[in-house]
C-alpha cells in the first residue's frame, strides 16, 4: 500500500514540478548573490568608517597604529606560526583569527594595509581628533593635525588649523582646475597649433609644392604661436606657485611628525567626528567623485569616468554600425535572395559566426581594420603625419567595428525570424494596392519587424558590452589621455584611444600594484559595468515594448 | 449530356444566349466588356490550375465565381492583378485583356496594373497603422495630396465603404483595433481610395459573421454603379443575392457561365445543377 502510494507520488509528477522549481531558485539565488556580493564589496568601499587607533603588544615591544578596519578572517594556527615563529600563540587554539587594518600613509610608514592578530592587540578605542586626508598620490594620511602654516607665516593651530586646513584645501582645489584648464586649453592650443604648421611644412615637402610666400606665413605663425607659448607658461608656472603655499603639520601614530603639502591634498575629514548625515554627505561626494572623476595613481584611486564613457560611446557606436548592416543583409537573405541550398549554407555560416571566440575577432579586426584599412587610410588622407599613424592604430572606431562584426550574426537572425513572422495577408494588402516590393518593404514590413530588429540589438549590446578580449587588440588602453569626444574640432574623435570598465576591472584586479587598495574598485566597477549594460538594455527594451504595442501582430 | 469540351465551345455558348436569358434585365450580348479572358491555362510546376478558361467579364456589374474547394476560382481571380506573380513556379499561358490591354504584356507596370485592379482578401488585413493611414496609403504611393484634399479623399473613400460614421471619431487610432467587419470594410475603403476600375473580392465575408456579411453585401451593390466587380464565394445564397453574372468552375475548368439567373434557375449543365442543388462540393 505504502509502496504503491509512493509510486503515485511519482506518477503525478510532482517531484518534475520541485525539480524544476529548485533549478529555478538556483538561478535566481545565483543571480542575486552575486549582485548582492559585488554591490555589498562594492558600495560599503566609499563608507568614511571610523578611525581607530590600535595598541599592539608585540613580542619585543609595543605599538600604536591608526586606520580603519577593512576586513578579518580566520586562519589556521599552523599557518600563522609558519608564517610568524616568533610569535607566541596562547593555547591550543587550532585557528586564529586576524583583522586588516588600513593605515594608509603609504609614503611616511610603509604598508598602508596591515594584517592584525586579534590576541596582540592591547586596546581601541576612536581618538576625536583623528584626520584622514585624501592625498593625489599615495593614498590616504592619518593622523592628528598640528598645525596649519599659510604662505610661510605663523603656523595656526587648534580651531583655526581646522579651518585653515579646510579653506586651504578648497583654494587649492579650485587652483587646481585653472592650471589643468590653462594645460589642456591655452598650452594644448598652442602644441596643437606647432603640430598644424608641422604637418603642413611636410605636406609642401611631399607634394614638392614648397611656396616662400607660404612658409613666410607659416613662420610668422610659428612666432606668434611660441610668444603665446611663453605667455601661458609664465601664467602657468605662477599658478603652480600658488597651488604650492600652504602646508599643514600632521603627527602620525608613531609620534613622527610629517609636513603635507596642501597642493597634494584632495579632501580631509575628521570620521570620528561626523555625524550619520556627515557621513552620508561624504559618501555621497565619495561616489560622484567615483563617478566623474579621471583614475589617478595606476587607476587605483579618483573615479572611472573615462571608462564609463568609453564604454558608453563604443557600445553606441557598435549598434549605429551593426544595426543597419545585420538588417540589410537579413532583408537581402529573406526578401530577395532566391531560397535554395547556397542561401541555407550562408544561413549556417552566418550563424556560426556568432560562435567564433571573440578573441579570434579581436585578431582579424587588428590585421584587418587596424593595419589594412587604417593603414591604407594613413597613406591616403594623412602622408604628412606618417610615420606617426593617425587611424593606422587601435582605435575607438576599430573597436566598434570589430564589435560590431562580432554581433552581426544575431542581428541577422532575430531580424530574419521577424520578417518570416510577418504575415503574407499584410504583404499582399500594400502589393495590391499598387506599391512596389520596396515599398512595401520600407512602408509595411521594416516597420513591422521593427521589434525584432531591437531584439537583435539588445543581444547585440548585451554581448559586446560584456566583451574585453578583443578590445585590448583594437583599441582600449589602460589610461586615455582625452575622451573620444571633446570641444576640439571635428569633436568626435574616432582615432582616438579609450577606456572600457571590462577592460578597467582587469587592469585593477591583476595588473595593480596595490593589491588591497584596489579590491573594492573592482567590485565597484563590476557593479557599475553591470547596471550600465542593464541600463542600456532597459532603454532598447523600453522602445521595443512601445514599437510592439505599435505593430501588434495581425495573427490572432 | 453534352458537355462543351473546349473553349471555343464555350465562348459560343455564352455569346448564344438561352430564351431565358433574354427575358432577365442582363444580357451579355449588351454589356461594354471590362476584362476579357482568352485560353487562359495556369499551372504551379506542372500541376495545372486552371484549364483553358474563357470569359468576359462585364464593365459595372458583378461577377460572383463559384465552384468547389480547389477548383481554381481565386487562382482566377488572382490572375486579374497577377498577384500570382508573388508565387514561385507559377506559368500561364493564354491572355487577359483589360479593357483591350494584355495585362501580361512585357512592358506593362505591375505595380499601375494593381492600381486599376483593386484586392480584397479572405481574411481582413489592416496594416498596423491608424484608420486614417490605412486609407491614405494607396495615395500616397503615388500622389502627393495636399493634406485637405487627403482628408477629403479619406472620407470620400470611408463613405464609399459605409464606413465613415462608425470611424470618424477615430481616425487616428489603430485601425487592429475596429471589428472584424470594420475592418473588412476598411480593406475595401483602402481599395476604393486610389479609385481602381476594377475591384477583384476574394470571399471577402467568409471570415465574418451575418450582420457583418449583410453590409458586405449591400456596399458590393451600392459600389457596382462605379466598379466592375468580380467576386469569389463559397456561399451559394451570396453569389445569388448580388451579383449578375455568375462563372462556376469546376477543377479548373469553366463549366458555365451566364447571368445568375440563368445559372441558378436553369443551368445548361450537369455539374452546375449538381452543385447548386448541394449534390457535391
Amino acid at each position: 500500500m505504502a509502496a504503491r502510494k509512493t509510486m503515485g507520488w511519482f506518477a503525478s509528477g510532482e517531484p518534475w514540478i520541485w525539480l524544476n522549481a529548485a533549478a529555478v531558485g538556483i538561478s535566481i539565488s545565483a543571480v542575486i548573490g552575486l549582485l548582492l556580493l559585488i554591490g555589498i564589496q562594492g558600495l560599503s568601499h566609499f563608507w568614511p568608517a571610523d578611525v581607530e587607533e590600535v595598541k599592539l603588544q608585540g613580542p619585543t615591544d609595543a605599538t600604536t597604529l591608526l586606520g580603519e578596519w577593512v576586513g578579518s578572517e580566520s586562519i589556521p594556527a599552523q599557518q600563522s606560526r609558519e608564517a610568524n615563529p616568533s610569535v607566541e600563540l596562547p593555547g591550543e587554539e587550532l585557528t586564529v583569527s586576524r583583522r586588516l587594518l588600513k593605515t594608509g600613509n603609504r609614503r611616511e610608514a610603509p604598508p598602508d594595509f596591515r594584517w592584525i592578530n586579534a590576541h596582540d592587540i592591547v586596546s581601541t578605542h576612536t581618538p576625536v581628533d583623528a584626520i584622514a586626508i585624501e592625498r593625489m598620490e599615495w593614498g590616504n594620511l592619518y593622523g592628528r593635525l598640528i598645525s596649519v602654516t599659510i604662505d610661510q607665516g605663523e603656523p595656526v593651530t587648534g580651531d583655526a588649523a581646522v579651518a585653515a586646513l579646510i579653506a586651504g584645501i578648497e583654494r587649492v582645489g579650485e587652483l587646481r582646475d585653472s592650471v589643468s584648464e590653462l594645460e589642456h586649453g591655452a598650452i594644448q592650443a598652442v602644441n596643437k597649433g606647432l603640430e598644424r604648421i608641422r604637418l603642413e611644412r611636410r605636406a609642401h615637402a611631399l607634394a614638392g609644392t614648397t611656396d616662400p610666400q607660404d612658409e613666410a606665413r607659416l613662420q610668422r605663425l610659428e612666432t606668434e604661436l611660441q610668444a603665446q607659448y611663453i605667455d601661458a607658461e609664465s601664467e602657468l608656472r605662477a599658478a603652480q606657485a600658488s597651488l604650492r603655499r600652504d602646508s599643514a603639520q600632521i603627527r602620525l601614530s608613531d609620534g613622527r611628525s610629517v609636513d603635507l603639502n596642501l597642493a597634494d591634498a584632495v579632501r580631509a575629514w575628521f570620521p570620528n567626528q561626523m555625524t550619520l548625515f556627515g557621513k552620508l554627505g561624504h559618501y555621497a561626494s565619495s561616489l560622484l567623485i567615483f563617478l566623474t572623476e579621471a583614475p589617478r595613481e595606476a587607476n587605483t584611486e579618483g573615479g572611472i569616468f573615462p571608462a564609463i564613457f568609453g564604454t558608453v560611446m563604443m557600445v553606441l557606436l557598435m549598434s549605429v554600425l551593426v544595426t543597419p548592416f545585420g538588417v540589410v543583409a537579413a532583408v537581402y537573405l529573406r526578401e530577395y535572395a532566391r531560397q535554395g541550398a547556397f542561401v541555407r549554407l550562408i544561413r549556417i555560416a552566418v550563424n556560426n559566426l556568432a560562435g567564433v571566440p571573440s578573441i579570434v575577432y579581436g585578431v582579424f579586426g587588428l590585421g584587418f581594420f587596424v593595419y589594412f584599412v587604417g593603414g591604407s587610410i594613413d597613406q591616403l588622407f594623412f602622408p604628412e603625419a606618417l610615420p606617426a599613424p593617425t587611424f593606422g592604430t587601435p582605435g575607438l572606431l576599430w573597436a566598434s567595428l570589430t564589435l560590431a562584426l562580432l554581433t552581426v550574426p544575431v542581428v541577422i537572425v532575430s531580424t530574419e525570424e521577424g520578417l518570416t513572422r510577418i504575415p503574407r495577408a499584410v504583404r499582399e494588402g500594400s502589393l495590391a494596392l499598387g506599391a512596389t516590393k520596396a515599398e512595401t518593404l520600407f512602408r509595411i514590413v521594416l516597420p513591422m519587424a521593427s521589434p525584432s530588429i531591437l531584439t537583435g540589438m539588445i543581444l547585440a549590446i548585451a554581448r559586446a558590452a560584456g566583451e574585453v578580449a578583443p578590445l585590448m587588440l583594437v583599441g582600449v588602453v589602460k589610461l586615455a589621455p582625452a575622451l573620444p569626444l571633446d570641444g576640439e574640432f571635428p569633436f568626435v574623435h574616432l582615432d582616438r584611444k579609450f577606456m572600457h570598465l571590462g577592460f578597467h576591472i582587469y587592469d585593477v584586479g591583476f595588473q595593480s600594484p596595490n593589491v588591497e587598495a584596489a579590491r573594492p574598485l573592482v567590485y565597484a566597477t563590476s557593479l557599475l559595468l553591470v547596471t550600465i549594460i542593464l541600463g542600456l538594455n532597459l532603454t532598447a527594451i523600453m522602445l521595443r515594448g512601445r514599437l510592439e504595442a505599435r505593430y501588434r501582430s495581425l495573427e490572432g | 449530356m453534352n458537355e462543351p469540351s473546349s473553349a471555343m465551345q464555350r465562348r459560343s455558348y455564352v455569346s448564344m444566349p438561352t430564351g431565358a436569358e433574354a427575358s432577365t434585365a442582363h444580357s451579355l450580348e449588351n454589356e461594354t466588356t471590362c476584362i476579357e479572358v482568352d485560353d487562359l491555362s495556369l499551372y504551379y510546376g506542372q500541376a495545372p490550375a486552371l484549364k483553358a478558361v474563357s470569359l468576359v467579364i462585364p464593365k459595372h456589374r458583378v461577377t460572383a465565381f463559384i465552384g468547389p474547394s480547389g477548383c481554381g476560382k481565386s487562382t482566377l481571380l488572382r490572375c486579374f492583378n497577377r498577384m500570382n506573380d508573388l508565387i514561385d513556379g507559377v506559368r500561364t499561358t493564354g491572355s487577359i485583356r483589360l479593357e483591350g490591354n494584355d495585362i501580361n504584356a512585357a512592358n506593362l507596370d505591375v505595380a499601375q496594373l494593381r492600381r486599376r485592379v483593386g484586392m480584397v482578401f479572405q481574411r481582413p488585413n489592416p496594416f498596423p497603422k491608424s484608420v486614417y493611414e490605412n486609407v491614405a496609403y494607396g495615395l500616397r504611393l503615388e500622389e502627393k495630396l495636399a493634406r485637405s484634399e487627403m482628408d477629403d479623399r479619406v472620407e470620400w473613400a470611408l463613405r464609399s465603404a459605409a464606413l465613415w460614421e462608425e470611424v470618424k471619431d477615430r481616425l487616428r487610432e489603430s485601425a487592429l483595433g475596429l471589428s472584424g467587419g470594420q475592418q473588412q470594410r476598411l480593406v475595401i475603403a483602402r481599395a476604393v481610395a486610389v479609385k481602381p476600375d476594377v475591384l477583384l473580392l476574394d470571399e471577402p465575408a467568409s471570415a465574418l459573421d451575418p450582420i457583418s456579411t449583410l453590409k458586405i453585401e449591400e456596399l458590393i451593390h451600392k459600389l457596382k454603379s462605379d466598379y466592375t466587380i468580380a467576386i469569389v464565394t463559397h456561399n451559394m445564397q451570396q453569389a445569388a443575392r448580388v451579383s449578375d453574372y455568375t462563372a462556376f468552375l469546376y477543377l479548373g475548368e469553366l463549366v458555365e457561365f451566364d447571368t445568375t439567373e440563368t445559372v441558378f434557375t436553369n443551368p445548361t449543365q450537369k455539374r452546375t445543377e449538381d452543385y447548386i442543388t448541394g449534390r457535391y462540393g
